[in-house]
């Protein structure tokens, strides 16, 4: 038996004795110092072979003694240098993953007091002393030598969960350095220095190990701590990685050993914070193509399953992909897949609009970054997907999906065909078509070599934004002088002139039977947009007349086609048609009402009707102004009404301001003014209004099934109930309309269309608020609590937002009715 | 391109009540409050109106012309003279004495013309007036010293020009005390500078196919426009060899213009339009500003008061709807 490990056992076990039993500071440092020769360091150091025993076998158990014997009072036996000289020198200069493991498990197992305050600030030295490089570099070190697994293991887990375990011991009292925000940062500049004694070691032909530094990083970012973690590491190995090949075969080979349990979190978060395209190339490599785990969470899932990336993360993403010829390939196996998704009905129809943007946008860049020869090989194919994909969008009735998808189809047809007439829809380009639009347009980064020597810092540059003019500044030349004289009148601010345009000279005709004539038979284009212009005031005028021929003049105005092009057209017969309602109610709703369930009319036409009835309800139930009824365009939005105009809002906005500044408030009492009051109108007229619009729903007919395909005029539909049962409130009919009206929600609650359901959600809101309270719970307790249990459900489960919002307000006013009684 | 420009504004205030299409308009801001400033209107039944522009109300109701339309209301000497001169068979030029409160016509003078032509005036000393009115043959003017009621000269042009009859004036001097020029635009479309002194034609500028129906000239910059039954504004200039040259012309949406102001700062100057519309350009490079649409029938006239405080500036304008919108425009300095 050898007797050397004896001695250095003895030698231990004699120390530690002698800490627990002496109280005489001469002999503690002594065998203090006696045990500090095997760390070795110091002059008088012990044989290598006795030092690599120590710290092999008896290191550990010597630092829990240390720990089991401190107090203050024991403490108070050294001097203070001596402190650190011979005590916390054992913890900040020993083998760091051993010193960590003890102080760890020691501040965990310690309850408050002195000890467990000693601890944590040699904790804190410890880490503010590079501890946590110098562990991480010694379990690289040893996993070169094959390390104990579990011991990693355990190491690994106090790493990641430094921060959690220390807040659960100091509550309040936690210091700083241990918060996460400060500590996966620290651990990331210690990740650097741990690489780069790697890199060292690999260039002095050593080998090395960098999985376990894989695994720190992968299960911080698997913790959630992604941002702390990356925001730091990030910069840094974009810059280390730029002109360093050791470096960047360093970190793909980090990335690589992520544990696929991990690599997702791992993965996300570079994608996330990588500052674009060529940098995520940079520090991923390949990797998409080595691991199927990457592959399947970079091409899968966050393009296909998840939507919440931003469009800068998007880009670098799927820029990512196209800046090798490796991975070009997934790169249109993407595309296809993200056009699958596109063109797949069911997916319109069940994603959320929210997801729908995202794959949109997804397959816009994916068009920029395609080459010519790319499109072309794959031209037929685009072309078959945009053409299932384009329908299906302009099937939905939400006009945000049908606007989508006529962006996506434009800009693959633009791609798909470089001369010739290409597809155009009408539409009014918004932010959200500007910006995908602008995706289309962004020069593609194809360049992966194109190094930034002028800018040495690591600081990522901003990616391009995509919102914004991309012409600033086109339109800021300064207009050419063509006059020698140099003042001119551009002190002077122009109005709006807009409104300057050519004066009608035709007569209009000044009796509705004239009206009538002319918009049935006469030729003269002239005198017919006269009339248009002057219908409205005309039946507003003559009550007496328009109920001699109320009838006769819907069903002109109803069957009225644009003859010749004339600014406002619609909302004019709008406006006219609703006049002719308000003033003859129970005849023309009748017509109406029967004509919206009858054969041989657009689905325009019964869109109209749906309209005109309840703007025609929203003006009949409001009060009238001495006798002077309001013009009925949209100031009151209504969620079918034309588009306010811009300049009636102008109109009104100028009013109040001349009033205000006019007024001369004598009193503050006085400054509200009194309420117009006035009987409601619609409440006597509401059955003539609803019950007929209820009854043919379900009953198809050859041209018109509103429970098949004209989804969309279902939805019109029951927003107008909706509309209706809200206008009719503290009326008669009020109850017996809400029963049909809940009944009506209840057979239509699967619908599949999100504009239908929310239809029905509003007639339920608009429902709840107009029937009174105890005859809602009274008479239609069944319909209620039915009703209750589907909003639950919508509220949960239902994929379109603006549903579950609406569902959650419902849910919100039935407990506040339930609350009253 | 700065945000949408403000809507027009809405006339500051309207009159009504004249009964009759508003023909000419002519304020008087020179006395005190609380009695002025004033707005004199002429209208179609022969009245002439004075406004209280304080109170919003008729002060007085002249009734001088027997019914016939009245063309042109000037004051002259204050407020305690006016002139007015009524259209018909037999035009009539009253000269009225308004002082503490009287309102009788003390002088009259008849014509011959026939036409709508409104006359003009200018004070060339204390006390003493031109008036430059249409004369008794179809192309003459007839220039008259007020008050003495004594004609000057008779301007007719040459045998062969045939301008047509003169359907707008406006006297004017270079300076205070040199001899005064006579512009006139006549129904060949043509503007003529005549020369008072000699009674001889100086230029002649073709600038409308149509009659000119209005002009107004700026004689610091020793430039004028005129408006015509057709679509166009046409801005003219004179230069040194008194030669009036087109300098730019406007073309308009609709056609007609009755009536053209330039406002005394020289900034703004407005048109009075067949199309029911008031329009406001600037003066320098005529630059259109705004379109006021608040009448319903052609607009007869517009007029810019010269109020001291130029704030308090207003616009006014008659119209043949019978009413007079006042509005407040381009007045912040």
């Amino acid at each position: 038996m050898d007797p050397e490990p004896l001695e250095v056992r003895h030698a231990v076990r004699e120390a530690i004795n002698t800490l627990s039993s002496s109280r005489d500071g001469v002999q503690i440092s002594e065998v203090l110092g006696t045990i500090k020769c095997y760390l070795g360091g110091t002059e008088n150091q012990a044989p290598l072979k006795e030092r690599e025993e120590f710290t092999q076998l008896h290191f550990s158990a010597f630092l829990r003694s240390l720990v089991s014997n401190l107090s203050a009072d024991w403490m108070e036996l050294l001097t203070s240098d001596q402190q650190k000289e011979l005590w916390d020198s054992f913890f900040l200069e020993g083998p760091a993953d051993q010193a960590f493991l003890v102080l760890l498990d020691s501040i965990i197992s310690t309850g408050p007091g002195f000890r467990l305050m000693k601890l944590i600030s040699i904790l804190e030295q410890f880490l503010q002393l590079g501890g946590m490089s110098a562990l991480m570099w010694e379990v690289c070190h040893q996993q070169a030598q094959a390390g104990s697994p579990t011991f990693q293991e355990t190491l690994l887990n106090k790493v990641v969960c430094l921060p959690d375990h220390l807040c659960n011991k100091l509550q309040g009292n936690n210091l700083p350095v241990f918060f996460p925000q400060n500590y996966f940062p620290l651990l990331a500049t210690e990740i650097i220095q741990v690489l780069q004694r790697i890199c060292d070691s690999l260039r002095g032909g050593l080998d090395c190990s960098v999985s376990f530094v894989s695994q720190v990083l992968g299960k911080v970012c698997m913790h959630g701590r992604q941002r702390e973690i990356l925001n730091k590491l990030v910069p840094c190995l974009v810059e280390l990685t730029e002109a360093d090949c050791v470096w960047q075969r360093v970190c793909w080979r980090l990335v690589e050993r992520v544990p696929d349990r991990w690599m997702e979190a791992a993965v996300c978060g570079f994608v996330q914070t990588a500052p674009g395209a060529d940098v995520l190339s940079r520090l991923l490599g390949n990797l998409v193509v080595k691991n199927k785990k990457a592959q399947f969470v970079l091409t899968q899932k966050l393009l296909l399953l998840q939507y919440g990336c931003e469009t800068a993360v998007l880009q670098s993403l799927l820029g990512y992909l196209a800046l090798d010829g490796l991975r070009r390939s997934l790169l249109i196996k993407v595309l296809r897949e993200l056009l699958e998704t596109w063109g797949s009905s069911s997916a319109v129809k069940h994603s959320p609009v929210e997801q729908q943007l995202h794959i949109s946008k997804a397959i816009l860049i994916c068009l920029a970054l395609l080459k010519e020869p790319e499109i072309e090989n794959n031209g037929q194919e685009l072309l078959a997907s945009m053409m299932g994909g384009m329908k299906c969008h302009l099937d939905s009735s939400l006009p945000r999906v049908r606007r989508l998808g006529m962006v996506v189809a434009e800009s693959i047809s633009s791609r798909i065909t470089t001369d010739g007439p290409r597809l155009q829809f009408q539409y009014e380009d918004d932010d959200e078509t500007r910006e995908l639009k602008f995706l289309l347009k962004q020069p593609a980064p194809l360049q992966p070599t194109v190094r930034r020597h002028d800018s040495p810092s690591a600081t990522p540059k901003a990616v391009s934004k995509p919102s914004g003019s991309p012409h600033p500044g086109v339109s800021a030349l300064p207009e050419e002088r063509s006059d020698s004289e140099l003042d001119s009148d551009d002190d002077l601010i122009p109005y709006d002139m807009s409104e300057d345009k050519e004066l009608k000279k035709m007569k209009a005709p000044v009796y509705i039977r004239d009206c009538i004539e002319v918009l049935t038979g006469s030729e003269d284009l002239d005198m017919w947009e006269a009339t248009m212009r002057v219908l409205e005031s005309l039946i507003r005028r003559n009550s007496a007349t328009v109920r001699e021929v109320s009838t006769e003049l819907v069903k002109v105005l109803l069957h009225l086609e644009e003859k010749t092009p004339l600014d406002g057209f619609a909302e004019l017969r709008q406006r006219a048609l609703v006049a002719v309602t308000t003033t003859d109610p129970v005849p023309v709703t009748q017509y109406l009402t029967s004509q919206f369930y009858s054969l041989n009319y657009s689905l325009r036409q019964r869109m109209d009707i749906l309209d005109v009835l309840a703007l025609a309800a929203q003006e009949l139930s409001q009060p009238q102004v001495s006798g002077k009824t309001k013009p009925c365009s949209a100031q009151h939005p209504c969620p079918q009404a034309l588009p306010a105009t811009g300049s009636s809002q102008d109109w009104r906005r100028a009013v109040d301001e001349r009033i205000k500044s006019k007024t001369r408030y004598l009193a503050k009492g006085r400054c509200l003014a009194e309420p117009a009051c006035g009987p409601n109108r619609f409440s006597s007229l509401a059955g003539h209004f609803f019950f007929p619009l209820l009854q043919g729903f379900d009953r198809p007919l050859v041209t018109f099934d509103l429970l098949g395909a004209d989804h969309l005029v279902l939805g019109r539909l029951a927003h107008t109930l909706a509309a209706l049962m809200h206008f009719a409130v503290r009326s008669v009919a009020a109850t017996a309309m809400g029963k049909a009206l809940l009944e009506f929600v209840w057979a239509l609650r699967f619908h599949t269309d999100a504009y239908v359901r929310q239809g029905l959600l509003s007639a339920v809101s608009s429902t709840l608020l107009s029937v009174p309270s105890e005859r809602l719970l009274a008479d239609m307790t069944d319909e209620f609590l039915e009703t209750q249990s589907w909003l639950a459900d919508v509220a949960e489960k239902d994929p379109d937002g603006d549903c579950r919002r609406l569902a959650c307000h419902n849910l919100l006013l039935m407990e506040n009715l339930l609350k009253k009684l | 391109i700065a945000g949408m420009a403000l809507p027009p504004p809405d006339p500051q205030f309207v009159l009504r009540g004249t009964s009759a299409e508003v023909n000419t308009l002519h304020f008087y801001c020179g006395g005190q409050e609380p009695n002025y400033p004033i707005l004199f209107s002429g209208s179609s039944n022969g009245l002439i109106h004075i406004w209280n522009l304080k109170t919003r109300r008729v002060d007085t109701i002249l009734d001088g012309h027997e019914g016939k339309s009245v063309y042109c209301v000037k004051a002259i000497y204050g407020k305690d003279r006016l002139l007015s001169k009524s259209q018909g068979r037999n035009q009539k030029i009253c000269l009225w004495d308004l002082a503490e409160g009287r309102n009788t016509v003390t002088d009259s003078i008849f014509t011959e013309n026939v036409g709508f032509c409104k006359c003009s005036l200018l004070k060339v000393a204390q006390q003493c007036w031109l008036l430059a009115v249409p004369g008794k043959d179809l192309d003459e003017v007839q220039i008259l010293e007020l008050p003495t009621k004594t004609s000057v000269c008779t301007l007719k042009p040459e045998v062969d020009a045939k301008p047509g009859m003169p359907m707008c004036l406006k006297l004017w001097q270079p300076d205070f005390g040199s001899c005064p020029f006579l512009l006139a635009g006549y129904e060949d479309g043509s503007v003529i500078l005549w020369n008072l002194s000699g009674g001889k034609m100086l230029s002649r500028l073709a600038c409308h196919q149509e009659p000119v129906m209005s002009l107004d000239f700026d004689s610091e910059k020793t430039k004028g426009i005129s408006g015509s039954s057709e679509k166009m504004l046409s801005v003219w200039s004179l230069d040194e060899q008194q030669n009036l040259k087109i300098q730019k012309m406007h073309k308009l949406v609709n056609a007609g213009i009755a009536d053209v102001t330039i406002r005394q700062d020289k900034k703004i100057l407005a048109t009075a339009g067949w199309d029911h519309r008031i329009r406001i350009f600037g003066w320098k490079k005529l630059k259109p500003l705004a379109m006021l649409d608040y009448h319903t029938a052609t607009v007869h006239c517009v007029s810019f008061s010269d109020h001291s405080r130029p704030s308090e500036r207003l616009l006014a304008a008659g119209s043949k709807d019978h009413r007079i919108s006042i509005w407040s425009i381009y007045n912040q300095t």
